[in-house]
């Protein structure tokens, strides 16, 4: 099995979020979802609100990232992300109100509504509730 | 000679300023130990960043995009990152004189601060303020970083401005800080970089590299302006205490010399009584 590892990492703003060997990785992107084995053809992707699955020799972690990008060499895969967090960091009461919020403006339908980042928000939300479900 | 008056006043005043210079010089290294652990651990994001427009932009070849390609308006938006607060030597007016020195000429220069000494130095000066965004200096998060990075980019969108710049204080290390001026955009990168890429190496993009490019060259002006505040924080921090190091030196020095010429004014007076006293008792003898 050791010879199907890669290098995973996930690197936010204020800190490195994941560093480690990995068997396979999942997360979402703005074109769907996508899974990564070793020696995948090079990508650079954007990612989109989601949860990523990181499946190690013994077992998966699953983290919540929101925005930003991946970059995937054969022997590596690095994320980029603007946020992340692992499940027990979730608050999970603010992340409900912020859906009600994104559902309420995307409701509403104002002129000035900035369509794309409160589906954003939704998303975000949605994602957060996701994994801790 | 001065009147042991006075020299014991000057001294008691120097010596409640040399208290004061003392506690910031303390509260400012606490600071700085903070700020330099977060500034350290930002790197990280930052060099990776770096790393992948390098990347990209090697293997995207020419292609031609918006944050890339020259843009006709000579207007030039300048992000200038200075302090709150003075008291810390020569950190603010290093990045006034970056700024007043460069070969940006005042009319076509629209100012973005961050700190409340770089905007009303340079609004004396007569530049053009956009906006102002001191508020964030205190503990500067990503989030605001963003605002900024939102703001100058719609107004290159709109061809506002055709070239933005970023001035602040590049933290090297605790004693050393340089008042940096970067171009953000179009995004010029260095030329060793891009060659250390393997440009064979064939990278693909989803969605397609113009689409790619849209979205990841903001993140990269963002986390740019990002490390740009946290750096400086830390520059500003470690230079106030320099400042207030030497300023606390030179108030021992100034009350070591107030000393001796209060115990020499001291000696002087006591002697004068003697001879005084003398004098009298032989006048009656």
């Amino acid at each position: 099995m050791a010879d199907n590892l890669f290098q995973v990492e996930i690197i936010t703003p204020d800190r490195i979020f994941y560093r480690g060997q990995a068997s396979m990785i999942e997360f979402t992107t703005t074109e769907g979802e996508i899974g990564v084995f070793k020696d995948h053809i090079p990508l650079t992707t954007v990612l989109a609100p989601g949860i990523v699955t990181i499946t190690e020799a013994d077992g998966a972690k699953k983290a919540v990232v929101h925005a930003g990008f991946a970059e995937i060499l054969g022997e590596k895969v690095t994320l980029l992300a603007e946020v992340a967090e692992w499940p027990e960091e979730i608050d999970l009461e603010r992340a409900r109100k912020a859906e009600d919020r994104a559902r309420e403006r995307l409701n509403r339908k104002d002129a000035d509504l900035d369509v794309a980042r409160a589906e954003l928000a939704l998303k975000r939300a949605l994602a957060r509730q996701d994994i801790l479900a | 000679m001065a009147s042991m008056r006075d020299i014991k006043r000057r001294k008691t005043s120097i010596s409640s300023t040399q208290q004061i210079t003392k506690a910031m010089k303390l509260v400012s290294t606490v600071k700085l130990q903070k700020a330099k652990n977060k500034a350290e651990e930002t790197t990280p994001y930052f060099r990776y960043m770096y790393q992948t427009v390098c990347s990209m932009l090697a293997k995207a070849g020419n292609i031609d995009h918006l944050y890339l390609r020259e843009s006709a308006s000579d207007q030039k938006g300048i992000i200038v990152i200075t302090s709150n607060r003075g008291l810390a030597g020569g950190y603010n007016s290093n990045i006034i004189r970056l700024i007043t020195g460069s070969d940006i000429p005042l009319e076509s220069a629209k100012i973005y601060t961050v700190g409340r000494k770089g905007q009303e130095a340079l609004a004396r000066k007569g530049y053009h303020m956009e906006s102002d965004y001191s508020d964030v200096m205190e503990a500067p998060t990503y989030e605001d970083a963003q605002a900024i990075s939102k703001e100058v980019l719609s107004a290159y969108a709109k061809g506002e401005i055709g070239e933005i710049y970023l001035a602040y204080t590049h933290f090297k290390n605790t004693v050393s800080h340089e008042p940096t001026l970067l171009r953000l955009l179009p995004v010029q990168v260095k030329e060793e970089d891009l060659a250390a890429n393997d440009a064979d190496l064939l990278m693909n993009f989803e969605p397609n590299e113009e689409e790619a490019l849209d979205m990841i060259i903001p993140k990269y002006i963002t986390s740019l302006i990002y490390g740009a505040l946290v750096e400086a924080v830390a520059s500003e921090n470690g230079a106030r205490m320099q400042a207030m190091d030497s300023a606390t030196s030179n108030a021992e020095d100034m009350i070591n010399d107030l000393s001796l010429k209060y115990n020499r004014a001291r000696q002087g007076s006591i002697t004068q009584e003697l001879t005084e006293i003398i004098a009298g008792a032989e006048a009656i003898s």
